[in-house]
């Protein structure tokens, strides 16, 4: 993995007529935790979706992208939604990258990320027979396969249950270490147990909020980040 | 009452209905012969209908092979560009407006009375379901999927034979599917129009001489073919699904 780059967004977006976000200024720290939190339709999946070059729809003017050069090739994305290509086994949809790229995919390599995640047992499985949570963690073993040093998360853990969530959340914390992570939510107390930074986007704009102290993952008990997410709710809500 | 059961319970009603209305309406076997001269018709002019049955069988098999393949390329062509799509589309739509019907005389001119325009004729009535189905398929797979795709940074073609064409398979099986009915169609209009060989041109042959007993007999034979085809067919396309999981 390369130096994990410091990201900025400075502008504001449209598709057709209507108005996304206007006049945002997003920094996002190299190598943390940023936590994009707002309600549906704020604009916080555009955002998500510019840095990961999939928004030819929206247009958008201002700065965007890396400090450090191009973003090309340094992104690994992570959605809702598994994405698991169901006739592939769960080995070769963690490879899946490889295999799109033309490349030889290091078996090795998977094994040690399917170990990484739990799933060392199920290489040979197809996602359908493999739980919800279970199938986000193969979506998480190949955002890790990936290796880059920006992984972008769109409310990764928002369909699964709450221990499965509670489990992804510190998994993901634990094997995303060290790379620039910006993590799009609705959920107040994921933002408060992950953010190295949290931004809450609302329609007068982005603000951002100052994280409860302690190391990521905190404990969803932690008395800090209880009033940080009471906070954080009481921020969402002023807006509606 | 299992299927294989009804299948036979409804056969021997659709026989009896049949005998009645003949026996009843005391109809001339060259208006409408029975189920039981039918039947004996069948078995005294079985290699007469089996060779022309041969015939029929390679047209269709040939024009749904070749239709399925031209049909699929097609697809994925139109589904990968654009331009193609704007260019081919109209060109496509219009050529389907055509009947078959009226293609058949000007195919035996081009291509002669043999098995050439045959083939040609179930391509054709082939090819639309299965380009169409496809393409449908193709075009609505998971945009989000695609999106994965491009940020691993895979290149056009590879999207398309990794995830678009895997993920498009059920729609090709549909078109498939369709097109084991459509098939016989094509290739019986083709021996109508002009053919020495054939259960089309076996059919005309038993009409014009009154034989309408053969006539029948070679009805039901079609019939039986393509019903055989088209399970044939469904089976296919459901071990090939199951062996990719799509």
């Amino acid at each position: 993995m390369t130096q994990a780059p410091t990201l900025h967004m400075k502008g504001s977006a449209k598709i057709g007529d209507t108005l996304i976000f206007d006049a945002l200024d997003l920094t996002v720290a190299a190598g943390q935790w940023t936590c994009l939190l707002g309600s549906s339709g704020v604009g916080k999946s555009t955002v998500l979706k510019l840095f990961a070059g999939l928004a030819e729809h929206v247009d958008f003017s201002g700065t965007f992208g890396a400090e450090s050069g191009p973003l090309d090739g340094k992104i690994a994305l992570m959605a809702q939604s598994d994405l698991l290509l169901p006739w592939l086994t769960v080995a070769q949809n963690v490879a899946l990258g490889a295999r799109l790229r033309g490349e030889a995919s290091d078996a090795g390599k998977v094994a040690s990320v399917l170990d990484r995640v739990g799933l060392a047992d199920k290489s040979k499985s197809k996602p359908s027979e493999l739980s919800g949570g279970q199938r986000q963690r193969v979506a998480l073993a190949r955002t890790l396969m990936e290796d880059r040093p920006v992984v972008l998360l769109d409310e990764p853990f928002s369909a699964l249950d709450a221990k499965n969530r509670a489990r992804m959340q510190e998994l993901s914390a634990e094997v995303l270490e060290g790379r620039t992570v910006l993590l799009v939510t609705h959920d107040p107390a994921e933002a408060a147990r992950l953010g190295h930074a949290i931004v809450v986007m609302t329609e007068s704009g982005a603000q951002t909020v100052t994280p409860p102290q302690g190391a990521v993952p905190r404990a969803i008990d932690n008395e800090n980040v209880l009033k940080v997410q009471a906070a954080l709710l009481a921020r969402l809500r002023e807006d509606a | 009452m299992k299927s294989w059961q009804a299948g036979i319970a409804s056969t021997l009603l659709g026989l009896a209905i049949w005998q009645t209305i003949v026996t009843l309406g005391d109809l001339q076997k060259f208006i409408l012969p029975g189920p039981v001269l039918v039947a004996e018709t069948l078995w005294k002019s079985r290699v007469i209908i089996i060779e022309n049955a041969w015939v029929t069988l390679s047209e269709v098999l040939l024009g749904l092979v070749l239709g399925a393949l031209i049909g699929g390329i097609s697809a994925i062509m139109l589904a990968s560009s654009p331009m193609t799509r704007a260019l081919v589309r109209p060109m496509l739509v219009f050529t389907q407006a055509i009947p078959v019907f009226a293609l058949a005389p000007i195919l035996n001119l081009w291509l002669g009375f043999g098995l050439t325009s045959k083939v040609v004729m179930a391509l054709i009535i082939v090819y639309f379901p299965v380009t169409s189905a496809f393409f449908d398929a193709l075009i609505r797979v998971n945009p989000d999927w695609l999106g994965l795709g491009r940020v691993m940074g895979a290149g056009k073609w590879r999207v398309m034979w990794h995830i678009r064409i895997p993920a498009a398979l059920p729609g090709f099986a549909s078109g498939l599917r369709l097109a084991a009915v459509y098939a016989p169609i094509g290739a019986i209009i083709g021996e109508w129009v002009g053919a020495s060989k054939g259960l089309g041109y076996l059919m005309l042959l038993a009409n014009g001489r009154a034989k309408i007993d053969l006539m029948f007999a070679a009805l039901i034979v079609l019939a039986v073919m393509t019903i055989c085809l088209h399970a044939a067919t469904d089976q296919f396309c459901k071990r090939f699904l199951d062996r990719t999981d799509a």
